[in-house]
């Protein structure tokens, strides 16, 4: 770059720098043996720089943002009239959060969303976990054709996965209501009652192939003596299962459940494409993100949206710590 | 599920294939498959056998059973998806609906079809550029700094996507980015979890000794990461675009907060306007969405069994660690 980089680069490029020991390159690198070369650090300077991007970019898009929300969530904003005309920002301190946290339509939606992670997840992971088992149960090539199969609903975009199973629910053009009658039940798929399982069923079907992935690797992970040993001391393939199989898998139930919770407490699109459907069931804050997204932009009220976003985001944070220790307790 | 399946991201490859690995690109064959392939002491015997087998066939077909529906409902007529069973095929007019659904509105599918392609490539070159870059300074150079953006990028997995859309809409309307296609590409080219990814893959991949090598031949930093720094991870730079595509494929809140005008939008959040228009419009839009779900489905299956070694080792090997 500059003259000085140039010259100050030299001695470690030329012939004589290199002909001394070549071990000696391997000691220079560690900053702790002995003060590095100037030229060393100008050389890391330069590497360094190749992160600038990410960096500002980071800046101004997360790290921006971040510090905006908590700018907002601290003032109101009173308007003239419609929509975006004469604003007028004025400091308020928590009074966004006083009210986000006495807003009962806010927390019924946390507290829906909360029941239905608590019934869906598990669920779900039980189903991935008996579906990595049963895979890892079955000979290596049968395993790996049904894999791509099981594997199918992943690779389908979300949106499309909710679209299909709207259909696949609706009484005109759907067959499960056709199906359901052939034993005499008369299933609305869209009722108060049943919306929640409807919703259920279908992240059930978008999520399990990639969480029985997960399970699944680990359970090629397993050192296969362990079985033989079993086989010959006379476990049956249930127990070992359930005794050697399934407490290897705890890692990757703790990381599928956490990431599974954390996307349900913030589900959005999916209640969104029902209430297209089925707007008297599926009210327009149904859940805690519908909420936020009604408030930023529908109603405009982009503080208390900001506000009720960071009240959701330490609500996901809290729920995902006490998994985390409550997990670990188990383990140890 | 569109949240969900971004996030997970976070943890789909925490340890690349080969990461250890100077030569990637050729060990990467044996790293996507496992070391016992042919071995099945994992394997039951007997009746179990078939029990696990009638079990598979179930499981199968929950997860094949909604797709067969979409491509038999997507070959029939508008009246026959009414009146015959949704299971099996009636008379076949899949041809009539792609016709109608790329002419219907002037054609404006194609157009939605087109932007999504425009989004994803050029968001996921340069999330591709931007976190090999910053990965690999991570990963070889010593420097002030080095912890703390380490430590920045750990903290921000941390962040719920759902936090950040609101106050990115008020950062956008200041910046004038919204509603154009700047608010789809920019945001996302600056994905902690790739430079996360990318770092770890550097450390294995690329050997000091060969930077110090073309050092001595006179290279300078700039030079050696991108004539050798970015040959040498070409597996990461192929699983990073690969995430990102699909994931911005696939994206729906982002386009339905920062686009307003229906001639930028990708194409879920169209297929959503046409969903939410067919409750209560005169003219019944069921077929057109799906068969436009069946189009735009079909390149994500494409693209995800082809490049399944990038995606797929990143999941398991991620999850032994």
């Amino acid at each position: 770059m500059t003259a000085m980089t140039e010259t100050a680069a030299k001695p470690g490029r030329s012939p004589r720098g290199s002909k001394t020991p070549r071990g000696n390159s391997g000691a220079t690198d560690g900053p702790a043996l002995r003060p590095r070369a100037g030229w060393r650090v100008k050389q890391d300077l330069k590497g360094a720089s190749l992160s600038l991007p990410f960096l500002i970019g980071f800046g101004v898009f997360t790290l921006v943002p971040i510090a905006m929300a908590l700018k907002e969530s601290v003032f109101a904003t009173k308007t003239s009239g419609l929509g975006f005309g004469k604003a007028t920002s004025t400091f308020v301190g928590f009074e966004n959060f006083a009210e986000a946290l006495a807003d009962t339509s806010f927390w019924a939606g946390m507290l829906r969303v909360f029941i239905y992670a608590i019934v869906v997840v598990p669920l779900g992971q039980l189903l991935s976990l008996a579906m990595a088992l049963v895979l890892d149960g079955v000979r290596r090539r049968v395993a790996a054709r049904f894999r791509i199969v099981l594997l199918l609903p992943y690779m389908v975009p979300g949106l499309v996965a909710t679209m299909i199973w709207i259909y696949l629910y609706s009484p005109v053009v759907g067959p499960l209501g056709d199906f359901f009658q052939l034993f005499g039940l008369d299933v609305n798929f869209f009722s108060g009652n049943t919306v929640w399982s409807s919703i259920g069923n279908l992240a059930i079907w978008g999520g399990i192939g990639f969480n029985m992935l997960i399970m699944y690797g680990s359970l090629q992970s397993i050192p296969h003596e362990i079985f033989e040993a079993a086989r010959i001391d006379g476990a049956s393939e249930l127990r070992i299962a359930l005794d050697i199989k399934v407490p290897f898998l705890r890692g990757s139930l703790v990381l599928t459940s956490l990431l599974a919770i954390i996307g349900t407490l913030q589900i959005f699109s999916e209640p969104l494409l029902f209430r297209a459907v089925t707007p008297e069931t599926i009210t327009k804050d149904f859940t805690p993100a519908m909420m936020i997204f009604n408030q930023a932009f529908q109603v405009g009220n982009v503080n208390y949206a900001t506000a009720l976003s960071i009240v959701l985001g330490v609500v996901v944070g809290i729920v995902s710590a006490i998994i985390y220790r409550f997990t670990n307790r188990i383990e140890s | 599920m569109t949240q969900a399946s971004l996030r997970p991201n976070a943890v789909r490859g925490t340890d690349l294939p080969g990461s250890g690995a100077p030569k990637p690109a050729r060990s990467r064959r044996k790293w996507s498959r496992n070391p016992n392939v042919e071995r099945s002491a994992n394997e039951a015997e007997g009746v179990s056998r078939w029990v696990m087998l009638g079990i598979l066939a179930f499981l199968a077909i929950y997860s094949a059973g909604p797709l067969w529906w979409l491509i038999v409902a997507s070959t029939k007529s508008k009246e026959q998806l009414y009146t015959t069973n949704g299971m099996w095929f009636g008379q076949f007019s899949l041809w009539d609906n792609l016709a109608n659904l790329f002419t219907y509105q002037e054609g404006i599918f194609a157009r939605w079809l087109w932007n999504t392609v425009v989004y994803s490539t050029l968001g996921s070159v340069g999330l591709t550029l931007v976190a090999l870059a910053a990965g690999y300074a991570i990963a070889k150079y010593q420097y002030l700094g080095r912890g703390f953006t380490m430590g920045l990028i750990i903290a921000s997995f941390l962040i719920p996507g759902t936090l950040m859309i609101v106050p990115s809409f008020v950062l956008f309307t200041q910046m004038g980015i919204y509603d154009t296609i700047w608010a789809m590409i920019l945001p996302g080219m600056f994905g902690s979890f790739s430079v996360y990814l990318a770092k770890v893959y550097a450390e294995g991949a690329v050997p000091s000794e060969l930077m110090e090598a073309a050092r001595i031949d006179g290279a300078g930093e700039y030079r050696i990461f991108f004539s050798l720094g970015l040959r040498l991870m070409t597996t990461a730079g192929a699983t990073i675009f690969l995430l990102h595509f699909v994931g911005s494929w696939n994206t729906f809140m982002w386009p339905l907060v920062f686009l307003k005008g229906a001639d930028k939008w990708p194409v879920m959040l169209g297929l959503y306007s046409w969903l939410e228009r067919g409750t209560d419009s005169q003219y019944d839009l069921t077929g057109l969405v799906i068969t436009g779900s069946l189009i735009s489905t079909i390149p994500m299956v494409i693209l995800m069994i082809a490049m399944q070694r990038y995606w797929r080792s990143g999941v398991t090997m991620g999850s032994v660690k």
